[in-house]
């Protein structure tokens, strides 16, 4: 809270025009190949290919300036509380797709089949006679049937892979939390070790995400474009694994770091900013396997 | 006064600014991202207004005149995306930029590189939305809500809006985390939470509204992306979802972003008017309480905007009582201001004439706001022209004229110059005059029934029509005024001393004006704090 003696400021830096130029490419370029721009893909791929080269330009900078002990304990708080509410943005975005979900599961869903007074009876008498609601469902489009017209889908269990994947999740957070205790005690080797399980478990999820993906594609007849239900399922499940493999990707530079002794035992924020974002994807799971899979 | 901050200049290595244009391309220096952010939303305010001046134009008589209705409505959406998302959010942040740090006795910003990552993505957001409008499929047509099913009618350049918004949705979180991290890790010793002047209190709740509410916004658009491109049904009733879900999400979001507009502004005045008064700001604990409060309450009237969809009874009246609820801590902020006023020593420079103009006229706003948060009475004026002049009263005479008159009170400290105050006093006057001229009719022709978003009209409103035409007109070449000002200013002028304002308080006022490129390299003494709060 207070100010140190002697205040550190950030020599200029090029990385943020970079970024920005690479965002600019990126979106200009997915805007253009949804729309079958031919020049879309390839811009896409500039845009990304440079905004990939400016996380590593930037976090080399900081990564050597902090190796070259330029920064003080109050740029510390500083990340600390950047990361901290870098993390409550992202819990909120999670926020409005699980708003979505309980939306469509407690209000429109039931307002469709009639229930819920008001004009319900009405509008589902005259709009979608005979549509009746059960959780899951695609509505009475039944949208995304696909291949044969009211055949249906069947829906995701929770036993299973979705047990199996909380488990790898719930296991990681425990590794990741014995690898911190080993960097607190100074021990870059153990820390190594507990990370590369822990990434390895992350891995070992996404994969699984992915199978569960293949599965529901070919076997369920579950896709993203089913109803309600795939988008939501596909939806929340999807910007999750995305979620977990960026974090998985952050503890590896971690692990790299470790490596090559980055840290010592009162000074890991790299780690312990992975570590947090680990903990919050977790948690995010945690949510979905209740009211995704469970309920 | 100013000894201890220029004192340790010359012994530093990069103590002025780099030469040249990459000098603004890789800054980290928080008063020149705060130039860079008042420029751009200067820039943004000229082809916002151009955009309204389109739209009065077309209203100025019944039929269709000048645009065909397709223009019409892609002006009237990209009006408000731009004068909100360009204009008023980045000259709040450019504000901030340049004033926490020196208000609370801080070197720069907590996070200087990304300050500058949020500043200079907003230009290349911008070239992406306002590009739209030179695309086959023309700009968005849907308004700026971008509701559903609507919004998904609209051409290929659909996807470009998206992005756009998610690009400056990405510059508003990072700016917003820095802000809170210079304002709880950047105070110097002393500068106790409940020492910092109101506009960095107004400015932290802000940040907090942003970090809360922009991800939801940018998951509302993302599910519109999906169920256009993706085939998704979020939105769509034959698939399970719902075009109302749309509207709950987008609320959520949209309406602390309406706080997110004006709470900077409340900073603003509440630093203005005690100077002129020459008092200390009446209640100031309760300024911050109620700032508070009115963040918390932003999150549970979303619903007001949408009485007329159908939602249960007890949802209406909820909102309705929660809408309501709002106007307690708007009231003691107003009530405050007021006896701030009470048996000061007042003087009318410039930017206490627009400080007061603002108290009365967002006054104006919140009252018509009332009547609106009134479920019944909102089923009659939802959507027509009534609405428009209740935004618009909050936000211009609102949430501009506080901007502007930041900028007469901050002016002489950033350039070091005093602005010509006879020009000032023209402009606040003609501004307020046609201000006035052109949104108050528009509670008139709103409450006769002229719906808003359309190209046309029914006879009965032509009168009013044109003298709010009349209006916009004047209040629109009024603000060359503004431009002619501020040119002079930082060209040169009658040299400001450091306090500038006899009677100003707070720790910006003890350093040179100009202000040196870098301030406050070693923390103010705790007796200059102490000495320079209310």
């Amino acid at each position: 809270m207070s100010a140190s003696s002697g205040y550190y400021i950030p020599h200029e830096a090029r990385w943020p025009i970079v970024g920005s130029v690479g965002l600019f490419l990126f979106f200009m370029g997915f805007g253009s190949f949804l729309n079958d721009g031919s020049l879309g893909l390839p811009l896409l791929l500039i845009g990304a290919a440079i905004i990939v080269w400016m996380m590593f330009g930037w976090f080399s900078m900081v990564v050597r300036e902090s190796e070259a002990g330029t920064y003080n304990g109050q740029v510390d708080v500083s990340f600390r509380m950047a990361m901290m509410w870098f993390i409550f943005s992202e819990v909120m975005f999670f926020g409005a797709f699980f708003g979505a979900l309980f939306y469509a599961r407690q209000f429109s869903g039931p307002w469709i089949s009639g229930d819920g007074g008001g004009g319900a009876a009405m509008t589902n008498a005259v709009l979608w006679n005979g549509f009746d609601y059960i959780w899951p469902n695609n509505g009475p489009g039944k949208i995304g049937d696909g291949f044969a017209f009211n055949q249906g889908f069947t829906e995701m269990s929770w036993f299973g892979l979705p047990l199996i994947n909380t488990l790898l999740l719930l296991t990681s957070g425990v590794t990741c939390t014995i690898a911190h205790h080993a960097i607190k005690d100074g021990n870059h080797e153990k820390m190594v070790r507990w990370l590369a399980a822990t990434v390895g478990l992350g891995a070992v999820f996404v994969a699984c995400q992915a199978y569960e993906y293949y599965h529901a594609y070919h076997a369920l007849g579950l896709k993203l474009t089913t109803g309600i239900y795939g988008s939501t399922f596909f939806m929340l499940t999807g910007f999750h694994g995305f979620h977990v493999s960026m974090g998985a990707i952050m503890l590896f530079f971690v692990m790299l770091r470790g490596m090559k002794k980055h840290f010592t035992a009162e000074n890991h924020f790299a780690f312990e900013a992975a570590a947090w974002y680990w903990h919050f994807v977790d948690v995010v799971w945690l949510g979905l396997f209740i009211f995704v899979y469970l309920v | 006064m100013s000894a201890y901050d220029t004192a340790h200049h010359d012994d530093h290595d990069h103590h002025g600014p780099a030469p040249g244009l990459t000098r603004w391309l890789y800054t980290t220096n928080h008063k020149d991202i705060g130039t860079l952010y008042l420029w751009f939303s200067l820039l943004m305010f000229f082809i916002g207004g151009a955009m309204a001046l389109i739209i009065r134009a077309e209203l100025f008589q019944p039929g269709i005149q000048i645009v065909d209705p397709m223009f019409f409505n892609s002006m009237t959406t990209m009006h408000a995306i731009v004068m909100i998302f360009g204009v008023v959010m980045p000259a709040f942040v450019g504000l901030a930029n340049w004033m926490i740090p020196m208000m609370i006795g801080a070197p720069d910003m907590a996070l200087p590189r990304l300050n500058n990552w949020s500043f200079w993505i907003m230009p290349f957001a911008f070239t992406i939305m306002l590009s739209t409008l030179f695309m086959d499929s023309g700009g968005p047509a849907g308004g700026w809500t971008l509701y559903p099913p609507l919004t998904l009618q609209m051409g290929d350049s659909f996807a470009f809006v998206i992005f756009a918004i998610h690009f400056m949705g990405i510059s508003s979180v990072m700016g917003s985390i820095n802000i809170v991290a210079t304002i709880f890790n950047m105070r110097a010793n002393g500068m106790t939470l409940m020492k910092m002047p109101l506009f960095v209190w107004t400015w932290l709740i802000t940040a907090f509204l942003l970090i809360a509410s922009i991800p939801v916004f940018a998951g509302a658009v993302t599910m519109l992306l999906t169920d256009r491109y993706f085939g998704t049904s979020f939105f769509s009733a034959a698939g399970g979802g719902d075009p109302v879900m749309f509207q709950h999400i987008f609320w959520f979001f949209g309406h602390p972003e309406v706080y997110i507009l004006i709470l900077p502004a409340f900073g603003v005045v509440s630093s203005i008017i005690p100077t002129f008064a020459r008092k200390p700001l009446f209640g100031y604990d309760s300024m911050v309480y109620a700032t508070a409060s009115i963040a918390f309450l932003s999150f549970i009237v979303w619903a007001h905007h949408m009485f007329t969809t159908g939602m249960p009874l007890a949802g209406e009246l909820f909102f309705m009582f929660s809408t309501m609820m709002i106007s307690v801590p708007t009231g003691v902020k107003v009530f405050n201001w007021v006896a701030t006023m009470w048996r000061g020593s007042m003087t009318f420079e410039t930017p206490m004439l627009f400080a007061i103009g603002f108290v009365v006229m967002f006054t104006i706003g919140g009252l018509s706001g009332l009547m609106l948060a009134i479920t019944p009475a909102d089923i009659q004026y939802h959507d027509t022209y009534f609405v428009v002049a209740h935004f618009h009263y909050v936000l211009v005479p609102g949430a501009i004229f506080s901007l502007i008159a930041a900028t007469y009170y901050w002016i002489p400290k950033w350039t070091g110059n005093m602005y010509d105050e006879k020009l000032g006093k023209i402009h606040f006057w003609t501004s307020t005059i046609f201000v006035n001229v052109l949104f108050f009719p528009m509670h008139f022709v709103g409450l006769a029934g002229m719906p808003r978003r359309i190209p046309d009209y029914s006879l009965q409103f032509a009168d009013w029509n044109m003298i709010a035409s009349i209006g916009a007109f004047g209040f629109g070449f009024a603000q060359i005024i503004f431009v002619w000002v501020v040119y002079k200013c930082v060209r040169g002028g009658e040299k400001a001393t450091d306090e500038v304002w006899e009677g100003a308080v707070g720790l910006e006022w003890t350093v040179p004006s100009p202000a040196p490129y870098h301030t406050f390299e070693e923390p103010p003494p705790l007796a200059v704090i102490n000495k320079n709060h209310f």
